[in-house]
């Protein structure tokens, strides 16, 4: 059901790759935009210390051309992809709809895709509160989980599960926090 | 001394700056000492109250009794009582006939009032001036030139007139010549018991107050040592902390200083207003000794320092905290006991001395009262406690209450330390009263039932026909039922002068003198002897026919009339009667032919009237109609028992002090209630939220309060009893309880606690709300 | 979201909920169901209302309108006094704090609900040492709340919340003032007696790992619930 979970390349701020598609495809929710449009963008709400390379946009979108979730608006003189205009088709929209609303696989260092995610929703009008509701639902499912194995088992288990059970809790609390500042996470995404 | 000073400041501060609960604190506080102090400074404004009075009272004194009357000069001046009475009180009343030039004036006027004109004091013409005395302006109908100073007077609320008059003959009281007014009596020793009473009433009064201050002190201890910890927190030491407590039971004192002189002045000023046992006072002359006034001021907040030192003293306050180090001892009782034993022991060797040598020693009296009262603060802790730890448990209610009592059985009981020693005092105070008020209350003999009144008019050689007018007079008065024909009276002797044998010679006509005697049969011209009288045996010595008697004898320095009497051959025989005015009557009964004119002259004569008990006003319309016939007729209402009224107005009084008390007390009572449900807000909520009803929760206030009262009530009813016996004995009275005053006491006490309950149960309920158990 | 008719099998539940206290709403349209048997969280931030649906659940606050169905009775059509006598008999609480009467000793704090409801004081205590056992605390019967620890207190509480046997037990942040161990041991306890006896628990919360102890959890935020089915 969700087969964008991969386990191996989260790294502290970057985006996932597989997320940049989805994140690129929420950017073009508020309109066609060019492919230099898009990475600038991106860069400023998301790329921080690491900015996307042309042709990690010029993949990602032929990708999505390709699997019929943008379409080309309009190609203006001079060539290239950066001058390609793109616009985001009925699949796209469900696409990044369906990727908003999935709670993530409760895992370490989840934070950066969460931002990610909460931003796009804010960006597209989407309830962001929603969101990290879903994806505290699912960290408490794990939670739940640890919980009861901690209950069978022995003292090695119950201190394993701990461990997992803090790391879980520092997401929650760090989710509560986003939750609580929403409307000024808003404002500030609104004016940029 | 300058840390002194910042600290102390600092502690005043807090005072003022406490929120609500310190303001609370400070008012509650500065109202306990505002009365003490108030009382206070009555108290000691009292003697010089009286001193004044009875000065003024020296200086105006006329009448001296003397036998004999100084000669007519142009320095004297004729005096004659004239007093009377309108609707009970009393009216001093005084004719005047200044004989010279230099005739004395009596103090408060400036020049005599001519015959027929009179001056009054302001009280009198007030009530004069009043709708509703018409009667009384009929009586006092000279015309009123002026008004009667001050210094004339004993108290604002004096009725007094003084009236010239001509023609006027001293023969010796109430009619007498004097050269001068005032005159320097020994001074009198305060009677003993009222020395007693006036000393226990004090005490009984500002023990409670005392009392009341030391606890007020302590309002809101917890939240001020909470406060005092976090000051410690921030870098003060420990004696700063208590120096800043200090400041803030000496600022609360302060202000009660300020009440307690606010509320003098105000009493001071409605006290002219006032009138207590027919007494009133000029504003001026509650003027407590400025010594005292000084110790006053110094002593009370002293006091209140003290006291909140003392709290402190089993108190470490930490930065982090309060730590009692006392250990809460399990109350020991022996010494507890030694107070009010110390106390009896210092009024036993007084017992029985009101009647003997009647001195009491106030130092005793005072230190053991004080004693047996402070006995009962340093009781109630103990009996709190060993009777709480007692109590079983009940229903859930009960079990709440008698627990938090366990838990904190020393708060509960200063609280209603106050209460007991106002009981205490009062009850005894009030047993005293009963016991001293069945002396003061007596049987005067008079027979209520055939006469309420009689009227007497003095010898002159008119007063036969004087009598018979006045008779008639006052057969028509309304209000009047009968009168009795008119008799007249005189002694009469066997020598004219210092006469060994005497007896009463009544004169009037037979149906007059059936009212006085049983006669066989009667005929003007009749003599009756009348034998068999109680302590009469002098008629039947004098009763020989063919002796000469004297009407009027002389005796010792004055002379007498000695008007001869020949005892006649055909004397009869009369037996005795009860007279109207209680008792019978022996000597001689003469029919009007049978008296001779000079005889007739040297008699007074009386009228007995029944009065229409309908008419409240009848003995005021008899009054005013005896005085047109003269203003030294004597009008003088009977009664069965001449009960001392004053005495219901001091228990009154004492009631309505006690009450007093008690409700400042309840007061502090109320606060401490709210203070400590305040605190528990959350446990209430939770209760309420597991389902306890509120009629448990209602129900478990009131036990709190009422246990500790009732236990309180308990020991200060039989502490009372104790104490009211013991000075019953000191007066030699006989002890009898007073037991509606106990009830009456104990009611109260009940009351407060109802009340207490009663107005603690809105903030209750506002407690219980769920609101309480939101977590901030 | 909720229908107006009561889930099926639900012991309690709530439909539309609103209360404000003055301008502010505390509840603002909120739903919660729960069986019996189930552990429910209620999570939110601070101010979301939680405590108010709890307290509106309970038949300690009246809501200003929804419905609130128990056992198929409508809490809001009861008195004051018939919602008294079923907190007594019917429902359990375990607060955060200050909630043990402090004169009293342990073993008659936790006989207290049962003394309320008229039991006789000897069987009363007798219950509570029973519960006092199961929550280990059997040892302080005769202690003052004041003498014992915060968790031990606390389980104090879950023992005094136990002992009438009451078919929804509320817990408002019941390990709000213990540490993590104490903290889990509360749960712990809590949750596995309440299981044994087939209560139903709302427990409010705003910690994950408490909340972790819920079968599920509703997320109140700005007075409107959020009933969260596991995802999947």
């Amino acid at each position: 059901m969700h087969p964008a979970y991969t386990h191996e390349v989260y790294t502290v701020c970057t985006v996932a790759p597989m997320s940049i598609g989805h994140t690129l495809l929420g950017l073009l929710e508020s309109g066609p935009r060019h492919g230099y449009d898009l990475k600038r963008t991106f860069d400023e709400k998301f790329g921080h210390d690491k900015p996307l390379h042309y042709g990690q946009v010029y993949s990602t979108m032929s990708r999505l051309l390709k699997n019929g979730l943008v379409e080309v608006d309009g190609v203006e003189a001079g060539g290239g992809p950066e001058r390609k205009r793109y616009a985001i088709t009925e699949a796209g929209i469900t696409d990044v709809e369906k990727w908003l609303a999935a709670p993530e696989k409760p895992e370490p260092y989840l934070s950066s895709t969460l931002y990610t995610k909460v931003v796009l929703a804010l960006l597209t009008g989407r309830d962001a509160a929603d969101l990290l509701d879903t994806q505290r639902s699912e960290h408490l499912r794990m939670m739940r989980m640890l919980t009861e194995r901690k209950r069978k088992g022995d003292l090695a288990d119950q201190l394993i599960c701990d461990h997992a059970l803090f790391h879980l809790e520092a997401d929650l609390r760090w989710l509560e926090l986003t939750a609580a500042r929403l409307d000024k996470l808003a404002a500030e995404v609104a004016s940029r | 001394m300058n840390v002194w000073f910042r600290d102390l400041a600092m502690g005043a501060r807090f005072a003022v700056t406490g929120g609500r609960e310190g303001w609370v604190r400070t008012v509650l506080t500065a109202v306990g000492v505002g009365l003490g102090v108030a009382l206070l400074l009555v108290t000691t404004a009292v003697p010089n109250a009286i001193g004044a009075r009875d000065k003024r009272e020296d200086a105006r004194t006329d009448l001296r009794f003397s036998v004999t009357q100084m000669p007519k000069a142009d320095d004297t001046v004729v005096v004659a009582m004239a007093d009377t009475e309108f609707r009970g009180t009393s009216i001093r009343g005084r004719l005047m006939q200044p004989e010279g030039d230099k005739a004395p004036l009596p103090p408060g006027i400036s020049a005599y009032p001519k015959p027929g004109e009179m001056v009054v004091s302001p009280a009198l013409a007030r009530l004069l001036g009043a709708e509703d005395s018409a009667l009384l302006r009929d009586r006092l109908d000279a015309r009123i030139v002026g008004t009667i100073g001050e210094a004339g007077l004993t108290g604002p609320a004096e009725l007094m007139y003084i009236k010239g008059v001509a023609g006027l003959h001293p023969t010796g009281y109430p009619v007498e010549r004097i050269d001068h007014f005032g005159n320097a009596p020994e001074p009198e020793p305060l009677d003993p018991i009222l020395l007693l009473l006036t000393l226990i009433v004090v005490i009984v009064l500002l023990m409670p107050v005392a009392v009341f201050i030391a606890t007020a002190v302590r309002f809101g201890g917890e939240r001020r040592d909470r406060r005092l910890a976090a000051l410690r927190l921030i870098g003060a030491d420990g004696r700063m902390v208590r120096r800043i407590a200090a400041g803030e039971a000496a600022s609360g004192a302060l202000l009660g200083l300020l009440v307690g002189a606010g509320v003098f002045l105000v009493v001071r000023q409605a006290a002219s207003k006032l009138e207590l046992m027919g007494i009133s006072v000029f504003p001026q002359d509650i003027d407590p000794a400025p010594a005292l006034v000084a110790v006053v001021a110094f002593a009370v907040p002293a006091a209140a320092v003290a006291v909140t030192l003392f709290a402190l003293r089993g108190v470490v306050i930490e930065p982090l905290g309060v730590v009692r180090t006392a250990k809460p001892s399990r109350r020991r009782l022996w010494w507890r006991l030694v107070l009010p034993l110390a106390g009896l022991a210092l009024l036993y060797p007084m017992l029985g001395q009101g009647n003997e040598n009647g001195e009491f020693n106030q130092y005793m009296v005072t230190a053991g009262v004080v004693l047996i009262l402070v006995g009962v603060t340093a009781l109630i802790p103990w009996l709190v406690e060993a009777v709480v730890t007692r109590l079983g448990s009940g229903p859930v209610a009960w079990q709440l209450a008698v627990r938090r009592l366990q838990l904190s059985s020393g708060t509960a009981a200063r609280l209603v330390n106050g209460i007991a020693v106002a009981v205490a005092g009062a009850i005894a105070l009030q047993m005293l009263f009963a016991g001293i008020e069945g002396d003061y209350t007596k049987a005067t003999g008079e027979d209520t039932e055939r006469a309420q009144m009689t009227v007497n008019v003095p010898a002159s050689t008119e007063t036969s026909t004087l009598t018979a007018q006045l008779q008639q007079a006052l057969a028509k008065t309304p209000g009047v039922a009968s009168v009795t024909p008119p008799l007249t009276s005189a002694g009469v002797g066997e020598k004219p002068h210092d006469a060994n044998e005497g007896a009463s010679f009544t004169s009037g006509s037979c149906a007059a003198l059936r009212e006085v005697a049983k006669l066989p049969s009667c005929k003007d011209g009749d003599v009756f002897a009348v034998r068999g009288a109680s302590y009469d045996d002098s008629t039947d010595k004098l009763a020989k026919p063919g002796t000469t008697l004297y009407v009027d004898p002389g005796y010792d320095k004055v002379k007498g009339a000695a008007v001869p009497f020949k005892v006649p051959a055909g004397l009869k025989d009369a037996r005795p009667r009860e007279l109207p005015t209680g008792g019978d009557r022996g000597g001689f009964l003469v029919t009007p032919s049978a008296l001779s004119e000079a005889a007739g002259a040297t008699m007074s004569g009386d009228l007995y009237l029944k009065l229409d008990p309908s008419n409240p006003d009848a003995s005021d319309e008899v009054r005013t109609a005896a005085a047109q016939f003269g203003p030294l007729i004597n009008s003088h209402s009977m009664v069965a028992m001449e009960r001392v009224g004053r005495f219901d107005s001091i228990r009154t009084g004492l009631f309505v002090g006690a009450t007093c008390v008690l409700l400042l007390i309840g007061a502090s009572l109320l606060v401490s209630q709210l203070e400590q449900l305040r605190e528990r807000r959350k446990l209430l909520s939770a209760l309420v939220a597991f389902g306890t009803r509120r009629r448990t929760l209602s129900a478990s206030v009131l036990w709190q309060t009422a246990v500790p009262v009732a236990l309180g009530l308990a020991l200060a009813t039989a502490v009372g009893l104790t104490l009211g016996a013991v000075l019953l004995k000191m007066t030699a009275q006989t002890v009898a309880v007073d037991w509606a005053s106990v009830l009456a006491m104990a009611g109260v006490g009940a009351g407060v606690v109802l009340v207490v309950t009663f107005l603690s149960l809105p903030p209750l309920m506002r407690l219980m709300r769920p609101e309480g158990l939101r977590t901030e | 979201m909720s229908t107006q008719t009561a889930p099926a099998g639900s012991l309690l539940t709530a439909h539309d909920l609103r209360k404000a206290y003055g301008p502010t709403a505390a509840l603002d349209g909120a739903h919660f169901s729960i069986h019996p048997g189930e552990v429910v969280a209620v999570m939110g931030p601070s101010g979301s209302g939680k405590s108010t649906l709890l307290h509106c659940l309970a038949g300690i606050v009246t809501p200003d309108s929804g419905t609130i169905t128990y056992n198929g009775r409508e809490l809001s059509a009861m008195s004051d006094g018939e919602r008294s006598a079923l907190r007594r008999s019917e429902f359990g609480f375990v607060f955060q704090f200050g909630q043990l009467v402090p004169e009293l000793s342990c073993v008659e704090n936790v006989a207290l609900p049962l003394r309320l409801n008229g039991t006789k004081r000897k069987e009363a205590e007798r219950a509570a040492l029973h519960w006092m056992e199961r929550l280990e605390v059997d040892d302080l019967a005769k202690k003052r709340p004041g003498e014992v620890s915060g968790g031990q207190g606390q389980r104090v509480a879950v023992a005094r919340s136990l002992v009438t046997g009451p078919r929804v037990l509320f817990a408002d942040e019941p390990t709000g003032a213990l540490d993590s161990l104490n903290g889990e041991r509360v749960m712990q306890l809590l949750t596995e007696a309440a299981r044994s006896t087939n209560a139903a628990v709302v427990l409010v919360t705003h910690e994950a790992r408490v909340a972790a102890y819920s079968d599920r959890e509703i997320v109140v935020r700005d007075g409107k619930s959020r009933d969260m089915e596991p995802a999947l």
